[in-house]
């Protein structure tokens, strides 16, 4: 057999395990760009975490009540595990957590352009819970079954984290349309700026998308840009009529053939460009990502040093 | 500067309730033994999943080679004579 | 301010610690230097601020004037928080926000040890609860300090540059007034006179291993039990209160 013989015969092996519906572990044979698609996704999916932390994390010291700090403190926790989740699953591809900040702060990793819009009021965290986290959630539980062993058990887990993100987020919506004429102005200010964003993060539209191929085939993605988008956006309308918010989209309407709702276009100059790093908060993230980075890596080396002594003190014993 | 490293990678594994397996939770970084117990803690125990915690640096895991499967677990797919169903039990006796 | 019984006031500062310990180690969400230790500082910050929702919900009670912990959390004047001005100060480094930690959670440890066999029942409760939380939060702060403090020439010199800033403001935990004396000798609340040496004990025995020297000093900054604070609380208040004050008409 030549090379090419192996390589077809390897591959072919492969893709029944993947037909099968067997899962791909870490240590399976598989072929590069199996891998190389995994570690792209994971990793931007484990930055998209991290860097979400931030436009929430802007209102913690403002949030209006105890529970309210409470509530905020214990989602974006949540988000910072989901990172750590997402890092460890990567890490099983043979990339280091440290690799991959490092692809993040020179750019070779993306991360959600919806973390490039700010969070202005009290009513965006609203929004970013419903809206963003309802939107992250729906291609979550698509991805529980994705064929990689140690992503769809991560995803497993977020997922039954994530149940009450949403739900919160929700509630202080709610709460908000039920108060004072200031509060619903806000509510739905913050419904108008983060709904196209949020419709947004599925990605472009199947006829454009560019990675679908092999994605489907390995069963790393299960469910199209398109249908994710429409799930969303069914389920959420609903909602936004039960408090009283308008969906800012005047061709919304619901299509009896297609069983979904029709929306108008979105604006994919506007996604490219946040894409391309012009959206209003790209370079403040990233800056501030790097800012603690750099702040906590004389505390990384001192825990080293440290733990160095002590084996070295061990050794001198012995 | 030193690289940056993020510290060791750690495996954790957590007791849901007390004589329960230890079951595979996830990895944690830290430099110290202490200190992966506490982020394993913080990490994979905050909804109240755990009554005990271990964790091994994840280099001293030794996994078996996929390659070696049918080695290592098919000899083990006829031995039926292993299993309480392969016996033929007289009519009327009781299952102890 | 001057009806408050002495267990009113007295539970306003121990709330109100809480509730400012909550403050700054909220900030540290999304600035944590790993990953890990950013989910440790919240989970710390969650459990002052739930301890602050406790404490200052029974002071709303003993007050008896239909206040609820929100209301004394987000609407008092400067003047009447009543934490000790340890907690209000900005965190400088991770060194700083550790071995603050440290010391207050030793403190935290002996004073709610005795308070949780006290007659009170609520704050025997409260108490029961925040003794769990205190212990973990010292054995990570210690350990942390530990590191730091012997780890590299920088770390070192950072710890100590922390332990120095914040030495000055530990004699404050320790204050007394006639008031709290006569609950003392009430029995429902510690002596808190009697808990400094054993809590000088616990520093010194972290200090020790952390190769750092406890600073020579006998003047302690003291005014935040009275209402007199730091420049720092205005700016805590500015942030925290922002919502209620710019909206005092909307509930969230």
């Amino acid at each position: 057999m030549t090379t090419t013989d192996i390589h077809t015969e390897l591959l072919k092996n492969f893709e029944e395990k993947i037909e099968r519906g067997d899962a791909i572990e870490p240590k399976d044979r598989m072929p590069d760009a199996y891998r190389k698609h995994l570690i792209r996704q994971i990793s931007q999916h484990a930055h998209s975490e991290v860097i979400g932390m931030q436009p929430e994390g802007n209102w913690i010291t403002r949030a209006p009540t105890l529970r309210a700090r409470q509530i905020l403190l214990a989602k974006i926790q949540d988000e910072g595990g989901h990172g750590l989740y997402l890092y460890s699953a990567a890490e099983t591809l043979g990339i280091s957590r440290a690799e991959m900040i490092e692809q993040l702060h020179s750019g070779k990793a993306k991360y959600s352009n919806i973390f490039n819009y700010p969070a202005l009021t009290w009513a965006d965290i609203g929004a970013i819970g419903w809206l963003v986290d309802g939107a992250a959630i729906v291609n979550q539980v698509s991805l529980q079954r994705t064929s990689y062993g140690p992503y769809s058990r991560a995803m497993v887990r977020i997922c039954k984290e994530e149940s009450f993100h949403q739900r919160q987020g929700y509630e202080i919506m709610a709460k908000m349309m039920k108060g004072t004429k200031e509060q619903q102005e806000m509510a739905q200010d913050a419904m108008n700026r983060w709904w196209w964003p949020s419709l947004m993060m599925f990605g472009p539209h199947d006829s454009e998308s560019p990675h679908s191929g092999d994605a489907f085939r390995w069963k790393i993605k299960r469910a199209s840009n398109d249908e994710l988008r429409a799930k969303f956006i069914d389920k959420t309308v609903q909602q936004a009529e039960v408090i009283g918010l308008t969906i800012p989209d005047n061709e919304l309407k619901w299509n009896e053939e297609r069983g979904h709702y029709d929306h108008g276009p979105i604006n994919w100059t506007e996604f490219y460009e946040v894409i391309g790093g012009n959206g209003p908060c790209n370079l403040q993230r990233m800056n501030h990502h790097k800012r603690v980075h750099d702040e906590g890596k004389w505390v990384l080396e001192a825990a080293e040093a440290w733990t160095k002594k002590r084996e070295q003190k061990l050794f001198d014993l012995n | 500067m030193t690289q940056d490293t993020q510290l060791r990678s750690w495996e954790v594994f957590t007791q849901t309730r007390s004589g329960a397996n230890y079951i595979h939770a996830g990895s944690v970084h830290a430099s110290d033994r202490n200190m992966a117990l506490q982020n394993a803690r913080d990490t994979y125990t905050r909804r109240g999943e755990g009554t005990s915690i271990w964790v091994v640096p994840t280099d001293a895991i030794t996994a078996s080679d996929p390659n070696e499967k049918e080695m290592f677990f098919d000899p083990a797919n006829d031995k039926i004579y292993r299993l309480p169903t392969f016996y033929t039990m007289p009519e009327g006796a009781k299952a102890i | 301010m001057n009806n408050q019984t002495p267990l009113l006031t007295y539970c306003l500062r121990l709330g109100d610690n809480a509730l400012i310990q909550s403050y700054r180690l909220s900030e540290w969400c999304s600035n944590g230097p790993i990953l890990e230790e950013d989910l440790a500082l919240t989970n710390f910050a969650l459990d002052m601020t739930g301890r602050a929702d406790l404490l200052l919900a029974y002071a709303a009670t003993l007050e008896g004037k239909g206040q609820t912990s929100d209301s004394l959390a987000y609407r008092r004047p400067e003047k009447e928080y009543l934490n000790c001005l340890i907690h209000e100060l900005p965190d400088e480094d991770f060194a700083f926000t550790m071995v603050r930690l440290m010391l207050t959670s030793a403190y935290d440890m002996l004073l709610y040890s005795a308070l949780e066999k006290s007659p009170n029942e609520n704050l025997a409760a409260i108490a029961a609860k925040a003794i769990k939380e205190t212990r973990y939060h010292l054995a990570h702060a210690a350990g942390w300090v530990e590191r730091l403090g012997d780890g590299t020439a920088e770390s070192n010199s950072r710890t100590m540059q922390a332990l120095t800033m914040l030495w000055p403001f530990t004699g404050e935990m320790f204050e007394t007034d006639s008031a709290e004396q006569q609950l003392a000798a009430d029995g429902i609340i510690p002596n808190i006179t009697a808990l400094k040496e054993p809590w000088m004990e616990k520093a010194a025995q972290v200090l020790k291993s952390a190769t750092l020297e406890i600073p020579a000093l006998k003047t302690w900054q003291t005014g935040g039990r009275t209402g007199r604070h730091t420049e720092n609380l205005g700016h805590i208040l500015c942030e925290m209160q922002y919502l209620q004050r710019a909206y005092p008409d909307a509930t969230w």
